[in-house]
C-alpha cells in the first residue's frame, strides 16, 4: 500500500505536465490533476497490483477531461468565419507560442495521442490502453495530428487526408 | 516483412525510437529514396523536442500539497455536505448583499454586481479563441483605442503591461448591459490570457476601491472610476492578478 501511494505521488509532476499541455489554462489544468488524484486515491485499492500504473492513471485523467469537454461544449460560443481576423504582428510569432496555439487547434483526440507519445514517450500500445481506443485509431490520430501541426507551423493550409504509404 | 515497403506507422515508430532495431536499416534505405518522407519525419522529431521544451518545465514546479494528500477516505458524504453548505452560504451572502445594496441604490448595486460577472463571461467566451481572439490587433493599437473611445464616449487607454510579462493582443467592442463595452486582451509568453473589460455605464459616478470576485476558475478584480467601470479577468492566482490590477489602475490614474 505504501509503495503504491509513493508511486502514485511520483506521477503527479507528469500528470501536471500532460494536463498543462492539454488545456493551456494553468488553473484548469491543475484542477484536472486534483480531480484525477482524488479519484485515483479512492480507486487505488482496486487498482490491480502488477499492472502498469501509468495507463491506469492517465486513463482516469482522460475520462475526466472528456467529461469536461462535453460540459464545456454547452457554454462556449463559436464565432463565424466572417469575424475579422487580426493580422498577426511580427512579434507575435515566437515559435514556441505558435506551437502552443497550433496544439490547441488540434482535435482533442489527436492532441491527447500526440502528447502521450511526445511527452510521456508511451508506446503506441500503451496509448491505446490509456485512451481505450484501438491501435489503428492511435496511429491515424497521431498521423493526422502531426501533419496538422506541421502544416500550422509552416503557415500553410492543412493538407487533405494523408495517403497511406505502402 | 518486405524491405521495399515501409508503412506510415513504421515511419512514426522510427521517429519515436519505437521501431525494432532490425527494421531500422530498411526504413533508412526507404528515407534515402523518399526525401518527402524524410522531411516529414524530421518535422515530427522536431515537434517532439519542441513539445518537451515547452512543457518539461512543469515537471520542476513544486507540487501543491493538496494534490499529494489522500482525501479523507471515510467521508465523501461529508465532503458533499460541506460543498453544499458552502454553496448555500455564497448564495445567501450574495442575496443579502444584493438586498442591502438594492435598498441603498438599486441601479448602482445591480451595476456593481453585474460588472464582474459580465466581464468574466466575456473573458470565458473570447480568451480561448485561437483564430479570433480580438477584432482589432495590437498592430493597430492607435486605431483600436480611438475606435473604442469613440464608441464608449470616453477617452480610453490600453495599459502597457510588458513589464509584467503581458503583451497586448488587441481588443474588441462588446454589448454591455447599458451600452457598448470595450475588451482589451493581453497574453504572456506562456499563452496565459488576461482581459480588461471597460464599461461606460456607471450610473452614479461613484468611485469604488478594488473589489475581487471569483467566478469559477476565473479571478476578477474590478473597480469604478468616475464614469467608467473596469474589470480585469484571468485564470491566475489572486495575488498575481492583484499585481496586474494595481499596474492597470496606476497607469489609468496617471493619465487623468
Amino acid at each position: 500500500m505504501q509503495d503504491d501511494s509513493a508511486e502514485l505521488v511520483a506521477c503527479i509532476p507528469r500528470l501536471r505536465r500532460y494536463a498543462r499541455a492539454l488545456m493551456r489554462d494553468v488553473a484548469g489544468a491543475d484542477d484536472l490533476v486534483q480531480d484525477t488524484m482524488e479519484r485515483a486515491w479512492r480507486r487505488l485499492a482496486s487498482w490491480r497490483r502488477g499492472a502498469a500504473m501509468r495507463p491506469w492513471l492517465f486513463g482516469i485523467m482522460h475520462n475526466l477531461h472528456v467529461d469536461r469537454l462535453r460540459k464545456a461544449g454547452l457554454s462556449t460560443v463559436e464565432l463565424d468565419e466572417d469575424t475579422p481576423q487580426p493580422v498577426a504582428a511580427a512579434h507575435d510569432t515566437l515559435e514556441l507560442r505558435d506551437l502552443q496555439t497550433a496544439l490547441a487547434s488540434l482535435a482533442p483526440g489527436q492532441r491527447e495521442v500526440l502528447l502521450l507519445v511526445a511527452l510521456e514517450e508511451m508506446s503506441y500500445e500503451e496509448v491505446a490502453a490509456t485512451l481505450a481506443i484501438p491501435l489503428g485509431t492511435v496511429m491515424s490520430r497521431l498521423s493526422r495530428g502531426r501533419e496538422k501541426l506541421r502544416a500550422q507551423m509552416e503557415g500553410r493550409p492543412v493538407a487533405a487526408p494523408l495517403k497511406v504509404v505502402k | 516483412m518486405n524491405p521495399q515497403l515501409v508503412r506510415e506507422a513504421e515511419l512514426h515508430a522510427y521517429a519515436d525510437g519505437l521501431l525494432a532495431r532490425a527494421r531500422g536499416a530498411d526504413v533508412e534505405a526507404w528515407l534515402a529514396r523518399h526525401p518527402a518522407d524524410m522531411e516529414r519525419l524530421q518535422a515530427w522529431r522536431l515537434q517532439n523536442r519542441q513539445l518537451r521544451a515547452l512543457f518539461d518545465p512543469v515537471l520542476g514546479e513544486p507540487v501543491p500539497p493538496a494534490m499529494s494528500a489522500p482525501p479523507h477516505w471515510a467521508s465523501p458524504p461529508w465532503r458533499l455536505a460541506q460543498r453544499l453548505a458552502a454553496a448555500l452560504l455564497i448564495a445567501l451572502t450574495g442575496a443579502a448583499a444584493g438586498w442591502i445594496l438594492r435598498g441603498a441604490s438599486p441601479r448602482a448595486a445591480q451595476y456593481a454586481q453585474g460588472l464582474p460577472h459580465q466581464a468574466a463571461l466575456a473573458h470565458a467566451v473570447y480568451s480561448p479563441e485561437v483564430r479570433h481572439p480580438v477584432e482589432v490587433g495590437a498592430d493597430q493599437e492607435e486605431h483600436l483605442v480611438k475606435w473604442l473611445s469613440k464608441r464608449l464616449g470616453a477617452p480610453l487607454r490600453a495599459p502597457h503591461l510588458g513589464t509584467l510579462g503581458y503583451e497586448l493582443v488587441g481588443g474588441r467592442l462588446l454589448p454591455g448591459e447599458s451600452g457598448p463595452v470595450a475588451q482589451f486582451m493581453y497574453q504572456d509568453a506562456g499563452g496565459q490570457r488576461l482581459t480588461l473589460y471597460v464599461s461606460s455605464g456607471q450610473p452614479n459616478n461613484r468611485d469604488t476601491g478594488f473589489r475581487f470576485a471569483q467566478e469559477g476558475q476565473l479571478g476578477v478584480f474590478y473597480w469604478i472610476d468616475g464614469k467608467l467601470g473596469y474589470a480585469l479577468s484571468a485564470g491566475v492566482s489572486k495575488n498575481e492578478l492583484a499585481k496586474v490590477a494595481a499596474a492597470v489602475y496606476e497607469q489609468l490614474d496617471a493619465a487623468h
